[in-house]
């Protein structure tokens, strides 16, 4: 019965992207600069900081937010990183990842707060959160380099997409998950609607709403590998010329050098949102 | 001075709140215009004033509407209908700003489940309402340490709620609601969550604090024994609506139906009755202008057939008891123109009016005499007999039985 294309979906689809590349090129590229200074200054500054500074710095912060057992944990993890050969690469992953977390918390904690205390907006947005999360990256991948250029940026664009959602949908969590009678006693008080949401509804939030930052980093590492298909640099690249050199050594220490960094990031900002 | 109106004051929560309202108005109540139209009525037409500087207190059971009507004269719950004017400003009408300005200047609250911040300590929790208020640091810290002295829990202000109990919880709730010196404090349900010594604890401290400065308090409660303690006046809720309104002694000996009658049953009347309402001036009294003789008393009483004589000074002050027995025995030791304060019985005390049954039970169960009343000058009014105490009692179990 259906043996023939219908609806031309496919066809709409690439036009409209076209369109879009033809015309607006230019508004793309003007949306691209905040992310590209902030990643471009990102690597630079963290490649050409020795590494000995950069491992002290994550490992005073282990210690700080954990314990020795984290500190050491990171001295180790980050010194075999070093000793693997992957220094710069991972210096860029991790510019890369802390770009992203810095957009997706600029634009995705607002957004949770609205949904939190919106119902109507809550309602709108969650289809999009929905789609954002299940479609494939790599369906969004395509557009993205056609109006992005290939390149660090629109690794972090994708990355941007995919890690959003957790980060919104916590921080919306996290605000509606306030005791109701809190938010009363603040209004019975003379609260205005920002008192409320600044006195109240953050700060009783926030362990949540780290969750969500937490959550955002390991998506953004997840990205990592997919990233480097659009020409990212960072772990992703040892992993996919490996992949097409059919060089496995190559592809695993990439993969392995990704998984230990996810440990220690993750296991620092959980301790960061526990202690709060 | 009436602080508080409620006039025609109506809530109802669905999605058809006309609709409720007129099925009210044909004289529907709560329950048949749930079944009509799964609407919800939370109050029914309240109409009542709350006077300056009493304690206003809300009775009835769960889903009588107390707690909504309280939330409606701060406006967390907006009404359906109705309006409710507070010093002569007309609540229901504000705009936002003007709500936030009137909660913030004239009235705070105190919550059943205590309501504290749990990530800022004892002292910010007590100054949040100043903080709201945008009162500077120094002055609003010092205002909540006042506070906190006052409820007594100086000593705890760098502590986080997690870290006190239940009663010391609420006490915050308590100074957060007092720091900022508001005309009207809102309590709902304030000591239900205690357990019955801390309550009976913190309705002491309240009638302490409000001897100090009154404030008009509204008092929601579903414990009977609770708003006949503190009440001025009580409102009787049922249903949304309100059944009856008066002082604790009015509503016991006239009950306005069956249900309030049915809510007093079994409430101990020792609570709500006073020497003042109970005493009789049946008992021979003497005045002496200087200080009598043993002989004037003992004639008096020989005389009168009673035991005991009252003695009174020349503005009808109370001075002493004297008995057939102590009179004997000090004319056996003096002589007859002692004065008669020698026959005085020891430990002799008067009660005040004002002291209820309860407080004066130990007394007249303990004493042979019937025990003297006085009234704040220490003018004699009377005595009440362990006769007429329990005859009291019995009277009023009656009356309830009877009515009932």
């Amino acid at each position: 019965m259906f043996e023939d294309k219908v609806i031309p979906l496919d066809i709409w689809v690439s036009q409209f992207v076209d369109y879009l590349v033809d015309n607006y090129r230019d508004i793309f590229q003007a949306l691209k600069w905040p992310v590209e200074q902030t990643l471009s200054g990102l690597d630079a500054g963290l490649n050409s900081l020795s590494p000995i500074i950069v491992i002290v710095v994550m490992v005073l912060a282990a210690w700080r937010f954990s314990g020795k057992g984290l500190a050491i944990f990171t001295a180790i993890t980050m010194t075999f990183v070093g000793l693997l050969g992957l220094w710069e690469e991972t210096m860029t992953t991790l510019a890369m990842v802390l770009s992203s977390v810095i957009f997706c918390a600029i634009a995705g904690i607002p957004l949770g707060i609205w949904a939190g205390r919106s119902d109507a907006f809550e309602a709108g947005i969650r289809p999009v959160l929905d789609a954002m999360q299940t479609t494939p990256a790599f369906v969004y991948l395509v557009p993205i380099v056609m109006l992005f250029s290939v390149g660090n940026v629109a690794g972090v664009l994708a990355t941007i997409i995919f890690a959003l959602p957790p980060i919104i949908r916590l921080t919306c969590l996290g605000i509606r998950q306030v005791h109701p009678e809190l938010v009363e006693a603040a209004q019975a008080f003379g609260a205005t609607r920002s008192q409320v949401l600044i006195r109240v509804q953050v700060p009783l939030a926030m362990p949540t709403i780290l969750a969500g930052l937490n959550q955002t980093i390991m998506m953004a590492l997840s990205m990592v590998v997919i990233a480097a298909l659009i020409g990212a640099g960072g772990l992703g690249s040892p992993v996919i010329l490996g992949l097409n050199t059919l060089d496995i050594g190559r592809a695993v220490i990439g993969g392995l050098s990704i998984v230990l960094m996810a440990i220690v990031l993750d296991r620092i900002t959980q301790s960061v949102a526990q202690r709060k | 001075m009436d602080k508080i109106v409620v006039e025609n004051l109506y809530k109802i929560f669905g999605d058809n709140p006309k609709k409720a309202m007129q099925l009210l108005k044909e004289g529907h109540n709560k329950d048949s215009v749930h079944d009509k139209t799964g609407m919800n009525v939370g109050v029914d037409n309240a109409n009542f004033t709350i006077q300056a500087g009493e304690i206003f207190v809300i009775m009835g059971l769960s889903g009588s509407g107390k707690s909504t009507i309280v939330r409606m004269l701060n406006r967390l719950i907006e009404p359906t209908a109705g309006n409710v004017i507070v010093d002569g400003e007309n609540v229901t009408q504000m705009n936002q700003d003007e709500l936030v300005q009137f909660r913030l200047k004239n009235m705070s609250m105190v919550f059943q489940s205590f309501a504290l911040m749990p990530h800022l300590t004892v002292l910010d929790n007590a100054a949040f309402g100043l903080q709201l208020a945008k009162v500077d640091k120094e002055t609003r810290n010092k205002r909540a340490m006042e506070a906190l002295e006052q409820v007594g829990l100086a000593g705890w202000e760098k502590s986080y709620p997690k870290e006190l109990s239940g009663g010391m919880q609420q006490r915050v709730g308590l100074a957060r609601g007092l720091a900022v010196d508001p005309d009207i404090l809102l309590m709902d349900e304030a000591f239900s969550a205690l357990d019955p010594l801390i309550r009976t604890e913190m309705q002491d401290e309240l009638l302490k604090l409000q001897e100090e400065d009154q404030r008009t308090i509204v008092f929601i409660s579903h414990d009977l024994d609770e708003a006949l303690r503190i009440g001025d006046r009580i409102a009787i809720m049922e249903g949304g609506r309100i059944v009856q309104v008066g002082p604790p002694e009015e509503i016991l000996q006239n009950p306005a139906d069956d249900y309030v009658r049915a809510f007093f049953r079994g409430v101990d009347p020792t609570n709500v009755i006073s020497a003042g309402d109970i005493v009789r001036d049946t008992y021979p009294t003497l005045v002496v202008t200087k200080k009598g003789s043993l002989r004037t008393t003992h004639e008096l009483l020989s005389s009168s057939e009673r035991d005991y004589l009252y003695v009174l000074d020349a503005k009808h002050r109370f001075l002493g008891i004297a008995s057939s027995d102590s009179v004997r025995e000090a004319l056996e030791s003096g002589k007859p123109d002692n004065p008669v304060s020698q026959a005085f019985i020891d430990d002799a005390n008067a009660v005040n009016l004002g002291d209820s049954m309860q407080d004066i039970l130990p007394q007249v169960a303990s004493s042979a005499w019937p025990i003297p009343v006085v009234d704040d000058q220490n003018v004699y009014k009377g005595v009440v007999s362990k006769n007429r105490f329990l005859r009291t009692l019995h009277r009023t179990e009656e009356q309830l039985e009877a009515q009932a």
